[in-house]
C-alpha cells in the first residue's frame, strides 16, 4: 500500500488537507464534500454519535478505505493506533513494536534500538519479551502506541484509542499521549465519543454529523488540564450539546 | 471447523514419548506462575503423570503374560507377549524388520508429502479464494463422501499393483483432512490484523509470514493429526495389495505361515508408528500455540 493521496511540499511538512471528500457505502452518503485540516503537530479531535462517519473519514485518512472522492493529502509518515490494540498475539512486545517500522529504512540493530527505546518511553522496557496475550489492557494499549511511534510520524491517527481502557488506566494512557507529543510533535487526529477526553487533549475539536463537520470548538486552554476542570466543563458541556445531549 | 486442542487429553499409549517433553512444559510454567497449582499435585509425592498413566497399561500387558502361562488365554488365539518378542527378536535378526520398515516408511513419507502438499494447497486457494471455493469445493466435498478404501479396486486397475496404488492410497487418505482444516483456517485469519498488516504497509511476504502462517498454524496442524492417522490406516489396507515388501507383507507371511506371534507384532509395529508421527505433531502443536496464556502456564 503506498500513501493514500498525492503529496505535497506542505503536506510533506506534515499536514493534512482534505477538501470536498465525500464518500459512500451501497448508496449511502457517509462523509458529504467534507473540508479539514490539521497543522503540523496540532492535535484536532473527531467527535460524534455512532455512525456520524468520523472511523471513515480517520480509515480514508489512512488510506484503508478506497472509492471516495475529492482531495486529500497526508504526510506519508503517518501511523494509526485503533480502540483494539492489534498485537500479532504471536509475537512478542519487542517483535510487534519492530514490526512498526517500515520495512528496509533501518538496519536490524538499529530498528531495535529504536523500538526498545520507544517501549521505554511507554514505561514496558519490563516487557520486552512477553507474550502479548499476557498484557493488561493499558499495556497492550501502550505496546500498540510504541508499534504506532516507531515509525516516527508526522501524523497520528487514533481510532478511539482509549475506549476499551477502565477509568483510570485510560487517564494515564492520555497523559502518556500528551508526554509523547510534547517530546516529538507529532499531529493527531483523534477519533473519540468522549468529549471530555477532546477537550483534555485536544487543540480543536471537531464534531462531526451526518458526514459533515458541523462545528467546531478551540480549546484554548494550557496544558496539562485537569479532567474536569472549571475551564474545561463548559467547553464539554457545548460539544455536548452539539452532539444533541444537553446536560 | 473449529480449532479443537486434542492435547489436552493425552492418549494412554502415549506415555513413551512425553517423558522428555514433561518436565520442559512444566517447568518454566511453575516458576512463571509462582503459587501451587492445583490438580497438578501437591509436592510431597510428586509421581510424574506420565508414569501413573503408563500403569495400567503395564498391568494390562501383565495380567496377558499371566493368562497367556497359564493357558487361560491360548497361543493359537493370542500369543503370549513372551513370545511376541521372541518373534521380535527374530525379524530383527534376519533383516525383514529393518526392511519391511524401510519400505513402508518410505510409501507412507511419499504419500503423505504428496496428499499433504495437494490438500494443503487446495485447502489455502479456496479458502482464500471465492472462485476458488466455488469451483474447486463442491467436486472435493463429493469425493470426501467416498469411502476412500473403498477405491482400491479402482486404483488396482488403474494404477497396476506396484507401489503407485499404495502411495496413491496414502495421499488420498492424507489431502482431505488437510484440505478441510486448512480452508476452514483461512477463512479464519482476523481480518482486523489483515488491516493492521495494510496500515503497517507489510509487503506481501510479510503478511504471510507475519500474520497468515501463524494463524492458520494450529487448526493446520489438527488436520495433520488427522492426516497422519489416516495415512497410517491408509497403507495398511493399501499393503495388503499384492505384497511383496514392507510391513503388511511381513504380516502376509506370518499370515500364510500360522505365526501369529509375528502378525500381532506387526500390529503393534504400525500403532507404534501412529503414535510416534503422532507425538512429534503434538510437540510441533504445543510449540505453535507457545503465545496462548493457556498453554504457556
Amino acid at each position: 500500500m503506498t500513501a493514500p493521496e498525492a503529496t505535497s511540499e506542505e503536506t510533506r511538512a506534515g499536514a493534512v488537507r482534505v477538501r470536498g471528500l465525500t464518500k459512500s457505502f451501497d448508496g449511502n452518503q457517509v462523509l458529504h464534500g467534507l473540508d479539514l485540516d490539521i497543522a503540523p503537530g496540532e492535535i484536532v479531535a473527531l467527535v460524534g454519535t455512532s455512525g456520524s462517519g468520523k472511523s471513515t473519514l480517520l480509515r480514508v485518512l489512512a488510506g484503508l478505505s478506497r472509492d471516495h472522492t475529492g482531495e486529500v493529502e497526508v504526510p506519508a509518515e503517518q501511523a494509526v493506533a485503533f480502540q483494539e490494540a492489534r498485537l500479532f498475539p504471536w509475537r512478542r512486545t519487542l517483535a510487534n513494536v519492530l514490526l512498526g517500522v517500515p520495512p528496509g529504512t533501518l538496519p536490524r540493530a538499529e530498528a531495535e534500538q529504536r523500538a526498545r527505546d520507544v517501549l521505554a518511553e511507554v514505561g514496558l522496557s519490563h516487557r520486552l519479551t512477553a507474550w502479548p496475550l499476557t498484557l493488561s489492557g493499558g499495556e497492550a494499549q501502550r505496546v500498540a502506541l510504541a508499534r504506532a511511534l516507531v515509525a516516527q510520524p508526522r501524523l497520528l491517527l487514533l481510532d478511539e484509542p482509549f475506549g476499551a481502557l477502565d477509568a483510570l488506566t485510560r487517564i494515564t494512557a492520555q497523559r502518556l499521549l500528551l508526554q509523547l507529543w510534547e517530546r516529538h510533535r507529532f499531529g493527531v487526529l483523534l477519533v473519540t465519543h468522549d468529549v471530555h477526553e477532546a477537550v483534555a487533549l485536544a487543540d480543536r475539536v471537531l464534531v462531526l454529523d451526518g458526514g459533515r463537520l458541523r462545528h467546531e470548538v478551540v480549546v484554548d486552554l494550557p496544558r496539562p488540564r485537569e479532567h474536569g476542570s472549571a475551564d474545561a466543563a463548559p467547553l464539554a458541556g457545548h460539544l455536548l450539546h452539539h452532539l444533541g445531549l444537553d446536560a | 471447523m473449529t480449532t479443537v486442542d486434542t492435547s489436552a487429553a493425552p492418549q494412554p499409549v502415549a506415555a513413551p514419548a512425553p517423558p522428555g517433553a514433561e518436565p520442559t512444559g512444566a517447568a518454566p510454567a511453575a516458576a512463571e506462575q509462582g503459587a501451587p497449582r492445583p490438580g497438578r499435585g501437591r509436592r510431597a509425592r510428586r509421581v510424574p503423570t506420565w508414569l501413573l498413566r503408563a500403569a495400567s497399561p503395564v498391568a494390562l500387558v501383565a495380567l496377558w503374560q499371566v493368562g497367556s502361562t497359564t493357558g487361560a488365554v491360548p497361543d493359537r488365539i493370542l500369543p503370549a507377549p513372551a513370545r511376541i518378542l521372541d518373534g521380535a527378536g527374530e525379524t530383527l535378526r534376519d533383516g525383514s524388520l529393518v526392511a519391511a520398515l524401510q519400505v513402508s516408511s518410505q510409501r507412507a513419507v511419499l504419500g503423505f508429502a504428496l496428499g499433504a502438499a495437494v490438500g494443503l494447497l487446495l485447502g489455502l486457494l479456496v479458502g482464500s479464494s471465492r472462485l476458488a471455493d466455488l469451483v474447486v469445493d463442491p467436486p472435493l466435498q463429493m469425493l470426501r463422501t467416498i469411502p476412500f478404501l473403498g477405491l482400491i479396486p479402482l486404483f488396482i486397475v488403474w494404477f497396476g499393483i506396484g507401489e503407485t496404488p499404495k502411495i496413491g492410497m496414502v495421499a488420498l487418505g492424507v489431502s482431505f483432512p488437510l484440505y478441510l482444516n486448512a480452508s476452514a483456517a483461512i477463512r479464519q485469519v482476523d481480518p482486523k490484523l489483515l488491516e493492521t498488516a495494510q496500515v503497517l504497509r507489510f509487503s506481501a511476504w510479510r503478511r504471510i509470514s507475519v500474520v497468515v502462517i501463524p494463524s492458520v498454524l494450529p487448526q493446520v496442524l489438527v488436520g495433520l493429526r488427522q492426516s497422519l492417522g489416516v495415512a497410517w490406516l491408509a497403507l495398511i489396507v493399501a499393503e495388503r495389495i499384492n505384497a511383496d515388501a514392507g510391513l503388511g507383507y511381513l504380516i502376509n507371511n506370518a499370515d500364510q505361515s500360522m505365526r501369529m506371534d509375528l502378525v500381532v507384532f506387526g500390529l503393534i509395529l504400525y500403532a507404534l508408528l501412529g503414535l510416534s508421527t503422532d507425538g512429534a505433531v503434538r510437540l510441533l502443536e504445543r510449540w505453535a500455540v507457545r503465545w496462548r496464556p493457556a498453554v504457556a502456564r
